[in-house]
């Protein structure tokens, strides 16, 4: 194992591992959120708010998520300033869009656009519900906070806001397009018949990703 | 047919270099690129003002590995499945202004013109791109069993003429296609999987420490690959690595 995470087929394997790690984690996120948009009463998305809020596992799991973040952020930016260096010399003209997708080779970018949404939405979100005053309600003889209260009022009465949450959702699409499939090749699991297979089933993936937390704010913006 | 031609000029590895403008004309559509170039040094060394174009080449039929000319803006020019030496003019429009640049990435420097050193592909494969073992006569061969599945992908990674495409194209200046396409070949045989734990070990530390970037995934190389050969033997490679590692 000696010197495995310093080579540049190790480094990606980090990313790989934590990129799945989150794509999981998304999948979890997403289920929750969705609740949002079906039930209007906001009783299933409190109740599922406050579950993920007091589970045991969950308090375990969100350490664990930070560092995942953390890992898949600094191995990015490490691995894109080392593959900036191998090119001092650029092409006057390179046809890229011939020979690769735009997400694929623009990953960075994406992760990027995507770390500046988190910050505003742990900030709105994460840090309102953990640290700030939240709005509370009795559901069943438990008080907890009205999350729905929080996150429909910011969609309803901010534009910008929601327009925000659509395009993040969009990125976070493009990004898992590529990620999720290239993830797979990265730890080796793929091979002629495996290739296809998964890179459809990360379209697939990143299309119900990026519509389902894009639908989530165009809900509130048109029927609420 | 007539085109207008930026080329890459640098008269050695030190000098800096430029783009210079020539024009050829009367081009057959039939004409291979290098054959265009090959006009356009016969009126360069007619005129006696300024040196032919230097510009690697060998065999002409795409099996050698040794031309490789970046052409408006794709590695081996617009067609795909070739190297520069089986692109024909047919490719392009007349009237066109075609911009040729050397390969370009760190590990491959620029000696002269379009022409750039690979010695670093070399120094991958003596890293462990060989094996030791005798592979014996044509009946030892026989008496090694190996499916037709192992047979077909190997022979498809062994296709591998090291041109450097892979290199060029990639955005990352990766060389994990090439460095791929030995170790699959190697370790789906019975002689190769001998080594096939060192091999991966230092090739890839070599491929490394050479300055060649890591792969992204996005495809590039597999696409302008004149061998055609797939990303899956990345996948091998990754595998191949991930195991001798852990």
């Amino acid at each position: 194992m000696s010197n495995i995470f310093s080579s540049s087929i190790g480094r990606k394997l980090i990313m790989s591992i934590s990129g799945l790690f989150l794509i999981s984690f998304i999948c979890v996120h997403l289920s929750v959120n969705l609740l949002l948009i079906f039930d209007d009463s906001g009783e299933l998305f409190n109740l599922a708010a406050h579950f993920m809020d007091s589970n045991p596992i969950v308090k375990i799991v969100e350490p664990l998520l930070a560092i995942g973040f953390a890992v898949h952020i600094i191995y990015a930016t490490i691995i894109t300033i080392q593959n900036k260096k191998t090119r001092p010399q650029k092409y006057s003209v390179q046809n890229n869009k011939a020979t690769s997708s735009w997400s694929s080779r623009n990953m960075y970018i994406l992760g990027t656009l995507i770390v500046l949404f988190l910050a505003v939405h742990l900030s709105d979100y994460f840090y309102k519900i953990k640290f700030g005053i939240m709005p509370t309600i009795t559901i069943d003889g438990t008080i907890m906070n009205d999350a729905y209260l929080v996150v429909s009022k910011s969609f309803i009465n901010h534009f910008w806001y929601s327009l925000l949450y659509i395009a993040s959702g969009l990125f976070l699409g493009l990004h898992l397009t590529h990620g999720f499939w290239s993830a797979f090749q990265t730890i080796g699991w793929s091979n002629t018949l495996w290739l296809k297979k998964l890179k459809t089933i990360a379209l697939v993936y990143a299309i119900i990703i990026a519509t389902g937390f894009s639908i989530i704010p165009l809900y509130f913006l048109i029927f609420m | 047919m007539n085109f207008t031609l930026k080329i890459w000029r640098q008269k050695d590895a030190k000098s800096e270099g430029c783009f210079k403008k020539y024009t050829v004309s009367d081009i057959n559509s039939d004409t291979t690129f290098l054959e265009m170039l090959d006009i356009l040094n016969n009126s360069l060394i007619l005129e006696g003002k300024e040196e032919p174009v230097a510009f690697s080449h060998d065999c002409r039929e795409g099996i050698c590995g040794m031309c490789g000319l970046f052409i408006n803006g794709r590695a081996h020019g617009p067609d795909t499945g070739i190297t520069t030496c089986q692109l024909t003019m047919r490719n392009f429009k007349t009237g066109d202004t075609i911009i040729v640049e050397p390969w370009r990435a760190k590990p491959f420097p620029v000696i002269k013109d379009l022409i750039v050193d690979r010695n670093s592909f070399d120094k991958i494969l003596q890293a462990g791109g060989y094996i030791s073992v005798n592979t014996g006569s044509a009946q030892d061969a026989n008496s090694h069993l190996i499916s037709q599945k192992d047979a077909e992908e190997a022979f498809d990674a062994s296709a591998c003429i090291g041109c450097g495409a892979c290199v060029a194209t990639c955005k990352n200046s990766s060389a994990m296609l090439f460095v791929a396409a030995k170790i699959s070949h190697l370790a789906r045989l019975p002689q190769g999987k001998i080594e096939a734990v060192e091999r991966a070990k230092k090739m890839v530390a070599k491929m490394d420490e050479l300055g060649f970037g890591g792969c992204s995934n996005t495809g590039a190389c597999s696409v302008e690959c004149p061998k055609n050969i797939s990303l899956t033997h990345i996948a091998k490679l990754n595998r191949e690595f991930l195991k001798a590692k852990f």
